[in-house]
């Protein structure tokens, strides 16, 4: 369980980041990058998310349903 | 030992809370996926205990002698419920309450599919104590 805590403080600190990056690249007056940026970022938060639900239902299919 | 679990599971939920007060602020896609990691650790946590108490059924059902397709059944039942309310509460805190609905809908549909073959054998026993 510790090492998934790690991943909450992850995915807000990427969220931060990538917030900053969004504000300094439009500052720059680049707003396709901040926009690639940000879609980049929401990938890579959503692999981390896909692969703990993905764990869940495998558990829960296990717990619950038995075989399928 | 439970103690110190819910302080971990309070604990949690305040850090992840906190948490997506300030990324919300910038940007709300990711204040959302916090929201459902969050959410799924809990559940991932908490389902190793309802294993301990689905052994236990099924070790009372063994003993009880009740056909183990009926445990099968509920067991099923209870899993779709969990997995539906799951997905329906998370969706409707993403702020779609139609799509979260109708996954409450589909999850009610399936458990009556389900619950079909118990409901025809009580039927069926109900009809026999009738006189003819």
């Amino acid at each position: 369980m510790n090492h998934d805590v790690n991943t909450i403080f992850q995915i807000a600190g990427i969220g931060i980041i990538v917030a900053m990056l969004h504000t300094i690249l439009k500052q720059m007056g680049k707003e396709e990058y901040a926009h690639w940026v940000t879609l980049i970022g929401f990938i890579v938060v959503l692999y981390m998310v896909i692969t703990i639900i993905d764990d869940l239902f495998q558990k829960i299919r296990g717990v619950f349903l038995f075989q399928g | 030992m439970s103690a110190i679990d819910i302080i971990q599971i309070v604990g949690l939920g305040l850090i992840a809370t906190f948490l997506v007060i300030v990324v919300k602020e910038q940007k709300p896609v990711f204040a959302f996926t916090i929201t459902v990691f969050t959410g799924a650790l809990i559940f991932l946590y908490l389902i190793g205990e309802i294993q301990h108490i689905i052994q236990m059924l099924e070790s009372l059902a063994a003993k009880a002698n009740v056909d183990l397709v009926y445990v099968e059944t509920v067991l099923k039942i209870i899993g779709i419920a969990y997995i539906a309310e799951f997905g329906a509460q998370i969706v409707r805190d993403a702020g779609q309450g139609a799509i979260a609905s109708k996954i409450e809908l589909a999850g009610k549909l399936l458990i009556l599919t389900m619950a079909i073959p118990i409901l025809t054998l009580i039927i069926e026993t109900v009809l026999k104590l009738l006189p003819a």
